[in-house]
């Protein structure tokens, strides 16, 4: 009776508040665009009866997803986001690995305190994270400064508002998210193995790749993953770092639904963002499952 | 019999305090016991004895209520058990692990279950006092359980599991975690407690050494069933089976073919070339049966010579010799390849060995010295 | 491992550069005398004073406030309940659905939460504010403390539950006078966890909220799209003092509390 009661709540929370917003998303999405409040029809009108919601399901389309194909702004929306996700996911992990790395390789007693380290950016607001690279990325912003002052360059260059910008948001931002699992994988390697490779006359380097890289696996996975997939959908630093010329579907959806005021359309690129990341995060879990599996 | 020894289990009018009745337990297509039934008495010493998966500890599960048999029924105290959850069972055990809640000192630790009885305050601390007397852990009282040794914690949870005064105590590896030197002083210091308290204990082992010793009854399992209970003496002298005799101490086993040679005793034909053994045995075989003779190390006598009077005698050379301090083993091979072990004890300091490699010797043992195996 | 290499040297401290030295920037220039935030001139704290007097700032922090101890407080409670449940509850109806329901939103998209969230209140004819706001919050920050709580869970020592019940304790009684106490480290961080989240949300509080009532990253998004400006800076400087503070003091609180430990468990193992 209690043990019904316990899984009953979050049960029913999750189902209410996560679930059911999802198929009234994919409803509106078949819905068209009307001039009144809500936004869009039809609306389904229970007092008449099984006519009434005859008369709902008759008027459902898919408009709004032929819209989508038709208007190349969506698809180059979705190709860009998933491109701009996968060049900025090898960039982070390109500047996070040294980091796990060398967390995993420092002396014992240090690791709680560069493991804070990671970990502190983390709890700092996201916004305010984006924000201080303003200040250093625009036309007279201390980076510009520097390198004029230096002399390396004559003209300030154009870096914020373009996908430069973007792209150093997001290996900032997303940093410690793959930095963490990469690390615990690297900590959990038994420095025998290493030592064990070298006798058998493999030379640093070539333990690396052979045993250090692949044993590391699936925390790389598990990183890449947990940075590719939230990107795609990122809304705050295309908004804030990107310019008109980048094009991300988080930023594509919010315009169509706060300034188009257009929600049919704004459902349906969220369905179809969704059906993209299906795929990842279908990944995802069953490469976590693996992994707690074998460490059972 | 004689009637001061505690032997409830040869009494037929004795009331067994735990009784399984064709217990039958299955995890989906795994069956851990296969139709059990096993009596035990009160104020017994109970070990069940056997390797990993062999069911033991589902045994004990079972009577703490963790578990429930899929088929017939375990009684405690003449009443069906199984319909009661573990919280409402008058039977406590003691954990592997110890499970001593960390957020909870030593005191508290063995109050924990008096609590939930809501006994009274007074009685409450004469029982957690008089437990704490009885486990000599009075000074470490106020200290929270990674605050003590492991010998210490070993001590609480036994308290703690007394506490309540259980009718049956159960107690699962419980000395696993200690150390060798521990281990033996604590067999002792458990089988004092136990006759003090008038408790039942069901221990479970996979350590033979242990049960012999704590043990006033051994059961030996494999595979979900029962191979043989008995006395520790019974269960080491005459194994019921090749798989009792072989689990528990060292023994040679020698396969051959019986043939009746008067009252209980048989001549067995083991070997082409060699002379029969002769052994005596309760059990009877028909002519040609084949058999297994069991013989433990210490009952062969290892010599130069032919001893005159010998009733079985085999001659071999020497092939390894482990010296053991008190024991010296002699690993004999015998012509046809078989080695057998006989064992001397080291009675003299220093003194001279008087085999070495490759010497030839004679083994010989008396009729009664072996059991003879049907399997 | 005693000496670092020349490698690992290089790349830990660029690396901890990078991660660094724009907060150490933004901090810096909060204390500009100069409205232009990227010209030096002087030291000043002018900056927060005017902050102080911003009252659509305080107002929109109060709201954070509020929703975010509420949503936290609840999110706790039930992720508390869902990791119990995924960890210990057996095989139930759906079971499948459940844990899919628990991990799905930790990668899910913010925009495609808030978006459906808000469908929904306007579904159902919910006035978009506080309440709105606190609902959604707690959704997605329930499932990052049933995480946080599960995997401490998956590692505790089912026999000292099965101690409790084996003394005489019902099940609700095992889980209040034995689970919970030794889980209480993780139940705390997945409070905090839940917490900070709820304070750092922009997308969902976008959708959720109404005109009633705005959240401080709504307001600062809102001041940050038109430029870099000093007062965001000040702003920016008191919430990352405050995480600081408070991630330095639980970290040397665990420090303090293993330390302790390990003392103790030294000094009794020497007794043996």
């Amino acid at each position: 009776m209690r043990r019904a009661f316990l899984i009953a709540v979050p049960y029913v929370w999750l189902l209410a508040l996560f679930l059911v917003p999802f198929f009234i998303v994919l409803k509106i999405s078949l819905s068209d665009t009307e001039l009144a409040i809500p936004p869009y029809t039809p609306t389904l009108d229970l007092s008449q009866g099984w006519a009434g919601i005859k008369e709902f399901f008759s008027q459902l389309d898919f408009e709004n997803f032929v819209w989508l194909t038709e208007d190349d702004l969506y698809w180059k929306a979705y190709l860009s986001s998933v491109k701009i996700a996968l060049i900025s996911t090898f960039f982070t992990l390109l500047v996070g690995y040294p980091i796990a790395y060398g967390m995993a390789r420092a002396p014992q007693e240090w690791r709680p305190t560069l493991m804070m380290l990671v970990i502190l950016p983390f709890w700092t607001s996201f916004l305010i994270r984006v924000y201080a690279w303003m200040g250093i990325l625009s036309n007279e912003g201390y980076l510009n400064q520097l390198l004029l002052w230096t002399g390396i360059i004559s003209t300030p260059l154009t870096i914020l508002n373009t996908n430069t910008a973007v792209y150093i948001g997001i290996v900032y931002t997303y940093l410690p998210f793959m930095i963490l699992p990469i690390y615990s994988a690297l900590e959990r390697l038994d420095g025998s193995l290493i030592e064990a490779a070298e006798d058998l006359g493999c030379s640093r380097i070539q333990a690396f790749w052979l045993i250090t890289v692949p044993l590391s696996r699936p925390g790389i996975i598990a990183g890449c993953f947990l940075v590719m997939i939230p990107v795609i959908g990122e809304f705050v630093i295309p908004s804030l770092l990107g310019g008109s010329g980048t094009l991300m579907i988080g930023k594509v959806l919010w315009e169509e639904f706060f300034s188009n005021r257009d929600w049919p359309v704004a459902s349906a690129v969220a369905v179809v963002l969704l059906l993209i990341l299906v795929i990842p995060i279908v990944l995802f879990q069953r490469n976590q499952q693996k992994q707690t599996e074998a460490e059972q | 019999m004689n009637s001061s020894v505690f032997a409830p289990w040869d009494d037929p009018q004795a009331k067994p305090l735990i009784q399984f009745q064709n217990v039958t337990k299955r995890f989906g297509e795994f069956t851990a016991i296969d139709n059990l039934s096993l009596d035990i008495f009160e104020k017994e010493f109970f070990a069940l004895l056997g390797p990993s998966g062999c069911g033991k500890t589902t045994m004990m599960r079972m009577l703490a209520g963790f578990e429930t048999p899929t088929d017939g029924h375990i009684l405690l105290g003449g009443q069906d058990i199984d319909p009661i959850p573990p919280n409402k069972r008058a039977v406590n055990m003691m954990f592997q692990s110890y499970a001593l809640f960390p957020h909870l000192s030593v005191w508290d630790n063995i109050a924990f279950g008096l609590r939930r009885n809501n006994v009274p305050k007074h009685d409450l601390e004469d029982r957690v006092e008089e437990m704490l007397r009885l486990t000599r852990l009075e000074q470490f009282a106020r200290r929270k359980p990674h605050q003590i040794s492991g010998g210490q914690r070993q001590r609480v949870a036994l308290a703690r599991s007394l506490a309540k005064a259980p009718k049956l105590l159960l107690l699962d590896e419980p000395l696993g975690a200690l150390d060798k030197k521990l281990r033996q002083d604590t067999q002792f210091e458990l089988m004092d407690i136990q006759e003090k308290t008038g408790t039942t204990f069901v221990i479970v082992t996979h350590d033979q050494e242990e049960a012999m010793t704590v043990a006033s009854r051994v059961a030996v399992m494999d595979q979900g069933k029962l191979m043989q209970v008995a006395t520790p003496d019974r269960i080491y002298e005459t194994p019921a089976s090749v798989y009792v005799a072989d689990f528990i101490g060292d023994v040679n086993i020698i396969p051959g073919r019986a043939t009746a040679n008067g009252d209980d005793a048989y001549q067995i034909d083991w070997a082409e070339g060699q002379a029969p053994i002769t052994a005596t045995s309760a059990t009877s075989f028909s002519n040609g049966q084949t058999c297994h003779l069991a013989i433990r190390p210490e009952k062969v006598t290892i010599s130069a010579e032919r001893p005159a009077e010998a009733v079985n005698a085999i001659q071999g050379k020497v092939h390894d010799i482990a010296y053991l301090g008190n024991l010296s083993t002699y690993h004999v091979q015998l012509p046809n390849g078989t080695i057998i072990k006989a064992q001397t004890a080291n009675t003299r300091r220093i003194s001279r060995r008087s085999f070495s490699w490759e010497d030839p010797v004679w083994l010989s043992w008396t009729a009664t010295a072996a059991v003879l195996l049907a399997s | 491992m005693t000496k670092l290499s020349w490698f690992n040297t290089v790349s830990l401290t660029l690396g901890f550069a990078f991660l660094y030295i724009p907060m150490i920037i933004l901090i810096i220039f909060s204390f500009n005398e100069s409205k232009l935030v990227t010209v030096w001139a002087g030291f000043s704290t002018k900056w927060y004073g005017e902050l102080a007097q911003n009252e659509a700032f305080l107002d929109a922090a109060w709201v954070t406030l509020r929703v975010a101890v509420f949503s936290s407080t609840l999110a706790t409670a039930l992720g508390t309940a869902a990791a119990y449940v995924l960890v210990r509850g057996g095989r139930f109806f759906g079971r499948t659905l459940f844990s899919g329901m628990i991990y799905a939103p930790l990668v899910m998209p913010e925009v495609i939460t808030g978006l459906s969230l808000l469908l929904l209140f306007i579904g159902i004819g919910l006035d978009r504010g506080i309440l709105t706001i606190v609902l959604a919050h707690t959704t997605f920050s329930m499932c990052f403390v049933s995480v946080v709580v599960s995997s401490r869970l998956v590692t505790f020592d089912r026999s000292l539950e099965e101690a409790a019940l084996d003394l005489g304790c019902s099940p609700a009684q095992a889980f209040r006078l034995v689970t919970l106490p030794i889980i209480a480290p993780a139940v705390i961080s997945g409070w905090l966890l839940a917490f900070t989240l709820s304070l750092d949300d922009l997308v969902i509080a976008s959708f959720t909220s109404g005109p009633s009532a705005t959240t401080l990253p709504i307001k600062i998004f809102s001041a940050v799209r038109l430029g870099v400006s000093p007062e965001i800076n000040a702003l920016s400087t008191l919430m990352i003092a405050v995480v600081t503070i408070g991630v330095i003091t639980a970290s040397l609180v665990t420090k303090r509390a293993m330390m302790r430990q390990r003392q103790d468990e030294l000094a009794a193992a020497r007794v043996e």
